[in-house]
């Protein structure tokens, strides 16, 4: 099923400077019941989000009127933890079309990839320096193309280049997903299937 | 020939093709499907119009969402019965097998994948599950996927990865006396760290893990998760064939001859080269316990809190939001600290040996009364063997409480919660903010800790009342 194509987009971004960001602070466990992939951006962080009344916590980032965008910035090892796809799909459903950081947990990665969300992995240096840029000015704007592997600062013209699997790279920008490709290869499984015995 | 290791020899034997420049299609020989994970990928294959491949190569079980008491009624909790319903319905339309709630083989799908015999050395496994990771106990490639990849193996039996690399973690020497195979994965993250192992399978090998019991191996690659790693394996060895000998779903007769002589050469040849190699040596192993939000930060039961002066920047606001949360401060001792809840159980720690080693530890003396335990077998077969064994008896008469199976407390899903601030001293795998409940204070531990803790209501080397 087609996902939405990738295109070069500028935003701002939501800074978390925050290490070992695992699945159940991105979606907590008990909000993984449904059935039907929808409205999992509501939980997106909920336990950090809203407090024991369910009140919003004032200075979490994703409350804080100060940031905003669709680039959500974290500290290293992004995504650990739990495989709950269900935490690419909150992410994605709240609005953020990438997420940067040094350094993402394996399953986290493959699943945002499968799912249209971009993790772009920079440099511990680099991410300090963009974490320093947003904490003195939150409107700091950053630009992202795929298509060139480029992640941008616009003000300062500063760009980084990130690395992707160029099959990866092509299904993001196409909206292609690996199932499309697997049951399009139904014939080397079978032949596989038949050499195995 | 060019010198292999076992990750290779089962790699090799299961890919398809190569895409060229991206991942490869890997072969899966066992699916394990639950509720939880499952939902999303049949609503996508029913929109595209596909059946699933190959049914028989596909085993379901309820477990992360159900309730560990009076499991003979229908489940209270409204989502969660839709859920376990909708595995149900699935299953029923699509023609899997399935062990639903009450069916005499149900459980944890990580611990009924290998009482079954489901699970066998040289196999690729997966299931929508992190802790797939268990199954690397028989020299399997087992890892966790994502509910887009349970949609790819029901629709093809197939799965896009791109070839991790190889890293070999060796512990030679003997353990001491009251550790564990537990004790051996939380060292290790606490070296490593959640993040060592990423982008990597590992091999475990050394003295000290052929020494383990499959079931410790289990627990041991169980946790490699949690240093990241897609999975963690063990060569096949006496062990491994006697243990798969004679289960229900294990080959037989001249299929078992060959299967056997196959199995013999899943080793790592010498000269083989891996990316990454540590080295630990058994006597510097302690019983652990965790101080922190994630399974690296853990520490010997002795020990004290690293005091964090060395760290800056995030990782310093890191450490101290993780020691807040906790309650516990920069530099301290656990030991001796007061416990609220001891939970033994999950994917990690609910075998039949971890309850053996527990109702051990425990028989004679008397529960803490301060201290809340929930003690909740693995699967179906765990707790029957464990009422055979009168290891049930022991435990009742002891102060303690069975419940029935299911992941119960590991995840907190269904009404297995830990409450806000309390402190559990939990067999289970992680400790993150939350996982036990919202708030909930979680320290991983091997059973012998936690049961020396639910006697005590203190944190407590077992060590001293052995």
């Amino acid at each position: 099923m087609a996902l939405d194509k990738f295109a070069t987009f500028t935003s701002s971004a939501i800074p978390l400077p925050i290490e070992n960001v695992d699945t159940d602070q991105i979606i907590p466990a008990r909000f993984l019941k449904a059935v039907e992939r929808k409205g999992f951006g509501d939980n997106l962080f909920r336990d950090w989000r809203y407090d024991k009344a369910d009140q919003p916590v004032a200075d979490f980032v994703l409350n804080n009127p100060r940031y905003s965008g669709t680039i959500l910035i974290a500290g290293k090892n992004f995504g650990s933890g739990s495989s709950r796809e269900h935490a690419a799909w909150a992410i994605y459903d709240f609005g953020i079309k990438v997420v940067v950081s040094s350094f993402y947990a394996d399953i986290f990665k493959g699943n945002a990839l499968n799912n249209g969300l971009l993790p772009i992995q920079v440099s511990e240096e680099f991410l300090k320096h963009i974490f320093a840029l947003i904490d003195a000015d939150p409107t700091t704007e950053f630009k992202v193309d795929l298509e060139n592997q480029s992640f941008t600062i616009v003000k300062t013209n500063e760009s980084v280049s990130f690395e992707i699997n160029p099959y990866k790279k092509e299904c993001l920008i196409m909206g292609y997903d690996d199932i499309d490709y697997l049951v399009n290869s139904k014939e080397d499984i079978l032949a596989f299937e038949k050499q195995r015995g | 020939m060019e010198a292999k290791t076992l990750f290779d020899k089962v790699w090799d034997a299961h890919v398809v093709k190569k895409i060229e420049g991206g991942p490869s299609v890997l072969y899966i020989d066992r699916h394990f499907i639950h509720e939880v994970t499952s939902p999303v990928a049949f609503v996508g294959l029913e929109k595209r119009g596909l059946k699933v491949f190959h049914p028989e190569l596909t085993t379901a079980t309820p477990d992360h969402n159900i309730p560990t008491i009076e499991q003979h009624l229908p489940i209270k909790d409204e989502l969660s019965r839709k859920q376990v319903n909708t595995l149900l319905s699935n299953c029923e339309k699509y023609n899997i097998p399935l062990y639903g709630l009450n069916h005499k083989w149900a459980g944890i799908v990580h611990v009924i994948g290998p009482e079954l015999g489901l699970t066998l050395p040289g196999m690729t496994i997966v299931c929508g599950d992190s802790h797939t990771s268990t199954h690397g106990a028989f020299g399997t490639i087992a890892f966790g996927i994502g509910t887009s990849e349970v949609e790819m193996v029901l629709a093809s039996q197939c799965i896009l990865q791109p070839k991790p690399k190889k890293m070999r973690i060796t512990v030679n020497g003997e353990l001491k006396k009251g550790v564990t195979a537990k004790d051996i994965a939380l060292y290790i993250i606490s070296k490593i760290s959640t993040s060592g192992g990423t982008g990597h399978f590992v091999e475990f090998a050394g003295s000290a893990i052929q020494s383990l019991t499959m079931e410790g191996r289990m627990t041991l690659c169980n946790m490699s998760i949690e240093c990241g790693a897609r999975g963690g394996m063990i060569a096949p060895d006496e062990k491994t064939i006697s243990y798969v000998k004679g289960r229900e779903f294990a080959p037989s007769g001249e299929a078992w001859d060959k299967a056997e002589a196959y199995w013999r050469t899943l080793i790592t040849d010498k000269g083989a080269s891996f990316d990454t190699e540590y080295t630990y040596d058994a006597n510097d192993i302690d019983p652990m316990i965790t101080y922190g939000t994630n399974p690296g930060m853990g520490m010997g039961i002795k020990a004290s809190i690293p005091d964090g002066s060395d760290l800056e920047g995030s990782d310093k606001i890191t450490f101290e939001k993780s020691l807040n949360y906790m309650g516990f401060t920069a530099g301290e001792k656990l030991e001796g600290k007061p416990v609220d809840y001891v939970f033994v159980g999950s994917c990690t720690n609910g075998r039949i040996e971890d309850l053996r080693v527990f109702a051990n530890f425990v028989k004679g003396k008397q529960k803490a009364e301060s201290v809340i335990a929930w003690i909740v077998p693995g699967s179906k077969q765990v707790e029957k063997q464990a009422q055979e064994e009168g290891l049930t008896d022991i435990l009742l008469a002891a102060g303690f409480k069975f419940r029935q199976p299911g992941c119960s407390a590991c995840l907190a899903m269904n009404d297995d919660k830990i409450p806000a601030g309390k402190y559990a001293v939990s067999t289970s795998n992680r400790n993150f903010e939350g996982r036990q409940g919202p708030s909930a204070r979680t320290m991983l531990a091997s059973p012998l800790v936690a049961a020396a803790a639910a006697i005590t209501g203190k944190i407590t080397d077992p060590r001293d009342l052995m």
